[in-house]
């Protein structure tokens, strides 16, 4: 069994080659019944995603096939075939194997750790199998591939802990609230992170978000982006009150609350808890106000302290992620090595059959037998075959190291190469 | 014999605590979800053995076993065991047994020391009373030691929001709110419990003594104590008392419960010589 990836990434291609070469929508199927009438590909599947197209395929001869999935390429995709084959890697057999783990696994992301790459791996999975494209070998590998990614999942924490600034304020904001579906957001000016934020925090459920902009027609629009309410800068002071997180990007030169406004604000909400997060430099919002009780005040640079943490402890997950992969692909090779005997078997069984099935024929035409002595001798025959090949049967089924070597003698001893 | 089995799962269970305890210790310094089951596991058998070793004692005095100091604070774990898991099923807070654990184990060890003979009951203190008043104060008191526990945890965790240290402790721990709200909760449930317990012990020291209150030292610190969890509930709906001050305010209270406990079975003067 000869396994091959075809393939392109965020690593080994730039986006511009990498949109060139995506299977989007019906191209996907057109691409994959091709793909799987090549000559030289038994089984296929394609992944694509905005990160990477590869091709999967179970293959006899590797580099034949290398050869004619990059020129499928270049043609389906109407680009030259030189500069195509810089932008791509062939990986074959184990290298091709560890490469889906890792993939289905996230450790080859953009952002290591990061979901969605498995329900793409599983997307483009259900696809070949419902196109038929797949069969024992890929089926086997991709289905192994999801379980590492979930073994790898569970048992690492390589996809917990926020990596992005505005997610980080997010998964603070439910280490202070419980639940944020009751929650008041006010923003506060406009800015890419904070909108960024503020649009997270929106799927996370909040109950309303109020957008307060010095000029006040574009804390409108804003507001109509959220389906949140516009608020006049001038005024507010008097709406935070209602307001359990701040999302602060004014890009004033001074402070925009003080100490003092924020303590008189905590007073007048009996201390409700309050979260500020203050994405403006230089900061906005006074940074004695964490002093305060009750409130907690995170800027910039706060928030990518805690993105910095959560990376270099996925540095240390993938770590052990890839330890895992290591394992998993160890005892996948010893299955993957066994199918390599199953033709020997198979051709072994199917001869000895032959052997057994002519000679009783024979046999029969010469003697004149009732039926039950004709069972006997049948069973007789069955039973000596059996017990015959069973030894070189069991011993193809064994796991080892030579097994090649073995296979080719037994092949050669039954003169089992002719078929 | 009967008291010779109480005795034995009283001391299995005091293991068993202590196996939680440091089960529920490991699991703070290293997210293990085996250690977690393992606690679970110990703090429940040990809770079995410790209802077992209650139940032989009442079978034998034929009254409520909380009558000696050993049996009272033995009791008085029991509850804190008993409260714990009714919140660990409810909420499925996370660590809540590393923080509840050492003190329901401090309590067992504490039964431990004290003297465990059982005197004869005086006939002043054989009464119906006694069953009502000292369950509503003991499940009161176990709510409020709950509440302390959980306070702890929620000083624990703003520390860590408020210093921004947001290791792997901050991430496992509940969010703050959910900390405050639970404090709250056992607040509000052993206040009530509490308050029936002055009640029932005033209208016990009338009939027993003919007077409902005679300022002996029990009285007056359950007097403070009724207080300051007044004084938690009252700032906390009129003035905003919550999260840090309401955290405080509850483990102070559950110290003041622990000094009146004591200080006056070390005292052992007026008419609570037993608890």
């Amino acid at each position: 069994m000869r396994v091959l990836v075809v393939g392109l990434n965020h690593k080994s291609a730039d986006v511009e080659v990498r949109e060139k070469l995506a299977f989007n929508g019906d191209k996907l199927e057109e691409g994959l019944r091709r793909l799987k009438a090549l000559p030289e590909v038994k089984e296929a599947v394609i992944i694509s995603t905005c990160n990477r197209v590869e091709m999967y395929a179970s293959v006899d001869d590797p580099a034949r096939a290398a050869e004619s999935i990059t020129a499928f390429l270049s043609d389906f995709h109407g680009l030259e075939t030189e500069p195509l084959k810089r932008s791509l890697y062939f990986r074959e057999d184990k290298d091709a194997i560890r490469h889906i783990f890792r993939v289905a696994s996230s450790l080859d992301s953009m952002v290591v750790g990061e979901p969605q790459i498995l329900g793409q791996v599983k997307g483009a999975f259900a696809f070949g199998l419902e196109r038929k494209s797949t069969g024992v070998v890929l089926n086997k590998l991709l289905k192994k591939a999801i379980s590492v990614a979930k073994r790898v999942r569970t048992e690492t924490k390589i996809a917990e802990n926020a990596v992005s600034i505005s997610f980080a304020a997010v998964e603070l904001a439910k280490k202070i609230f419980t639940d944020l579906s009751g929650k008041s957001v006010m923003l506060l000016g406009a800015g890419e992170m904070a909108e960024l934020a503020a649009m997270h925090l929106k799927s996370s459920g909040v109950k309303e978000i109020l957008v307060a902009n010095r000029t006040y027609e574009r804390g409108v629009e804003l507001a109509e982006h959220f389906g949140g309410r516009p608020v006049r800068f001038e005024s507010f002071k008097e709406e935070m009150v209602h307001s359990d997180i701040i999302l602060c990007s004014t890009g004033a030169p001074t402070y925009v609350i003080k100490r003092d406004d924020a303590h008189r604000i905590m007073k007048e909400r009996k201390q409700r808890p309050m979260f500020m997060i203050d994405i403006s430099v230089p900061r906005n919002l006074d940074p004695a106000i964490n002093g305060l009780e009750n409130v907690y005040l995170y800027d910039v640079d706060d928030l990518q302290g805690v993105v910095d943490a959560n990376m270099g402890e996925r540095k240390k997950e993938a770590e052990k992620a890839e330890e895992i992969v290591s394992e998993e692909l160890e005892s996948f090779e010893r299955w993957a090595s066994s199918l390599d005997s199953i033709p020997a078997i198979i051709s072994l069984r199917d001869k000895a059959e032959h052997i057994k099935n002519q000679e009783l024929q024979k046999l029969m035409n010469k003697l004149d037998l009732d039926e039950k002595e004709q069972k006997a001798v049948e069973y007789m025959a069955s039973a000596i075959v059996n017990k015959l090949i069973h030894p070189p049967t069991a011993a193809l089924k064994d796991e080892m190291e030579d097994r090649d070597l073995l296979i080719a003698t037994i092949r050669k001893l039954y003169d089992l190469n002719g078929d | 014999m009967f008291l010779g089995v109480a005795a034995l799962s009283f001391e299995a269970s005091l293991i068993l605590y202590l196996a939680a305890m440091l089960f529920g210790l490991l699991e703070l310094l290293k997210k293990s979800k085996p250690v977690m089951v393992l606690m679970l596991l110990a703090a429940g058998a040990g809770f079995l053995f410790h209802t077992g070793s209650i139940f032989y004692r009442y079978f034998v005095a034929g009254h409520l076993p909380i009558t000696n100091p050993h049996e009272a604070t033995s009791f008085f774990a029991w509850c804190v065991v008993l409260i714990f898991f009714v919140l660990e099923y409810r909420y499925k807070i996370g660590l809540l047994g590393s923080f509840i654990m050492p003190i329901a184990f401090a309590l067992m060890v504490s039964s431990a020391l004290l003297p465990q003979e059982v005197k004869p009951l005086s006939p002043i203190l054989r009464s119906n009373w006694l069953g009502i008043h000292t369950v509503f104060a003991f499940l009161a008191n176990a709510s409020f030691a709950l509440a302390a526990g959980v306070g702890v945890m929620y000083l624990v965790q703003e520390h860590y929001v408020k210093t921004k240290r947001l290791g792997d402790l901050f991430q496992r721990l509940p969010s703050l709110q959910s900390l405050d709200d639970i404090n709250y909760r056992l607040i509000t449930l052993g206040f009530p419990l509490f308050t029936l317990a002055m009640i029932t012990g005033m209208l016990w020291a009338d009939t027993a003594w003919g007077s409902y209150w005679r300022w002996d030292p029990r009285e007056t610190w359950s007097l403070i104590t009724w207080f300051i969890f007044a004084i938690i509930l009252h700032a906390r709906l009129l003035r905003g008392w919550r999260g840090r001050k309401a955290a405080l305010l509850s483990i102070l209270g559950f110290l003041t419960i622990i000094i009146a406990f004591a200080g006056i079975k070390l005292l052992q003067k007026g008419q609570h010589v037993f608890l």
